[in-house]
């Protein structure tokens, strides 16, 4: 064992494990020590903690899924989420409670009245604010660990790829056909996989996009595509983009820590209003 | 010309659009030999804007794409919401 192996048992206790085994867990109050003593960023002090086998106990739950390597993968990662309003908050939530080290977020709007409906980050006191603004406040609240780069901008493909360098992943939370087109383009060119999810009333698609992959662009890439689909005469109702965003981050959770089949070439359609689930073939 | 049947199904918003049919159950449609996806959804009145992607036996096919008999032919609008 490391000197800082051997400090960072005194800060941490010992427990058993979700298969009976020992395990050193640590508290926040002592990852802020080891912060301020070794004088490193909390999500640093998070990833020495993990590589000397003593797990923050806040990931305690993470655990029996993820295990040591799946949250360090998590920590030591960079994901590009692009759009922060009915899928882009609730993803923003639960990647940082998750623990992804760090969150490349970018949206040009500012939240208004008939967001308050369904968008995790909005709330009464923040409205006209911007939404990116919020989307930083909320991660530092969660998880001060994590890393939060926003930009407030709409963006177009070429800014996309140069904001988004970084990211292992990037994810779909956009609300306009077109711009998640440029999006996949983007994560061509950045040789990154693509979480897509959409949603329209009580229906939700999503699926994983490698760079490869026909993906978005062959589904509706081959005729003109409209800005907007069936959401302009449904709307979009508080449960759906929890269901389709909750989707999206499980797939960047398995992207990240290689364990499970991502939803590859595979379109997941779910319709909760009658309860039917295809999964399509593209 | 022969005839064939394919069976249909249509989703979200596009149930609507086929009077008689319970929504996101499968109906059978009779169709002449060499349609296509385009022709299928001609023959069903459907909304040209509403009709972006269709699933040929559980597989995304382009909408020149011929139809054979006992073909399970899925149709989707776009769902753009976020």
């Amino acid at each position: 064992m490391t000197g800082i192996g051997a400090r960072l048992r005194t800060l941490a206790k010992e427990t058993v494990g979700p298969g009976g085994e020992s395990l050193w867990v640590i508290s926040l109050d002592g990852l802020q020590k080891v912060a301020e003593e070794m004088k490193l960023s909390r999500r640093e002090a998070e990833i020495v903690a993990l590589q000397e086998r003593v797990l923050p106990m806040r990931y305690l739950r993470n655990f029996g899924t993820i295990g040591w390597d799946g949250q360090l993968a998590l920590l030591q990662s960079t994901v590009g989420i692009v759009g922060a309003g009915g899928l882009g908050g609730w993803i923003i939530e639960g990647l940082a409670r998750m623990g992804v080290g760090r969150l490349i977020i970018i949206d040009g709007d500012v939240f208004e009245e008939n967001n308050l409906n369904r968008q995790a980050l909005c709330v009464e006191h923040g409205l006209g604010q911007p939404k990116v603004l919020l989307a930083q406040q909320r991660v530092a609240e969660v998880n001060a660990a994590v890393e939060v780069v926003a930009h407030q901008l709409r963006v177009d493909e070429a800014q996309m790829v140069q904001l988004l360098q970084g990211a292992q992943v990037v994810v779909d939370a956009l609300d306009a056909l077109p711009t998640r087109l440029a999006l996949q383009r983007a994560a061509r060119k950045l040789s990154v996989p693509m979480v897509h999810g959409a949603i329209a009333g009580y229906v939700g698609q999503v699926m994983t996009i490698f760079p490869d992959d026909p993906g978005l662009l062959e589904l509706y890439g081959g005729s003109r595509v409209p800005e907007r689909g069936i959401e302009v005469q449904w709307g979009n109702p508080a449960a759906t983009p929890m269901m389709i965003a909750a989707w999206e981050i499980q797939e960047v959770v398995k992207l990240l820590t290689g364990r499970g089949k991502p939803l590859r070439r595979r379109l997941l359609f779910m319709d909760s209003e009658l309860g039917h689930v295809d999964v399509l073939e593209v | 010309m022969n005839a064939m049947r394919v069976r249909v199904k249509l989703y979200a918003t596009l149930g609507k659009h086929v009077a008689g049919m319970a929504p996101g159950i499968p109906f059978e449609v009779e169709l002449p030999d060499g349609a296509t996806v385009a022709d299928l959804v001609k023959r069903l009145n459907l909304p040209q804007e509403e009709v972006k992607v269709a699933f040929v036996n559980g597989r995304a096919r382009p909408m020149d794409w011929r139809l054979q008999a006992d073909d399970e032919v899925g149709i989707f609008p776009p769902v753009g919401g976020g």
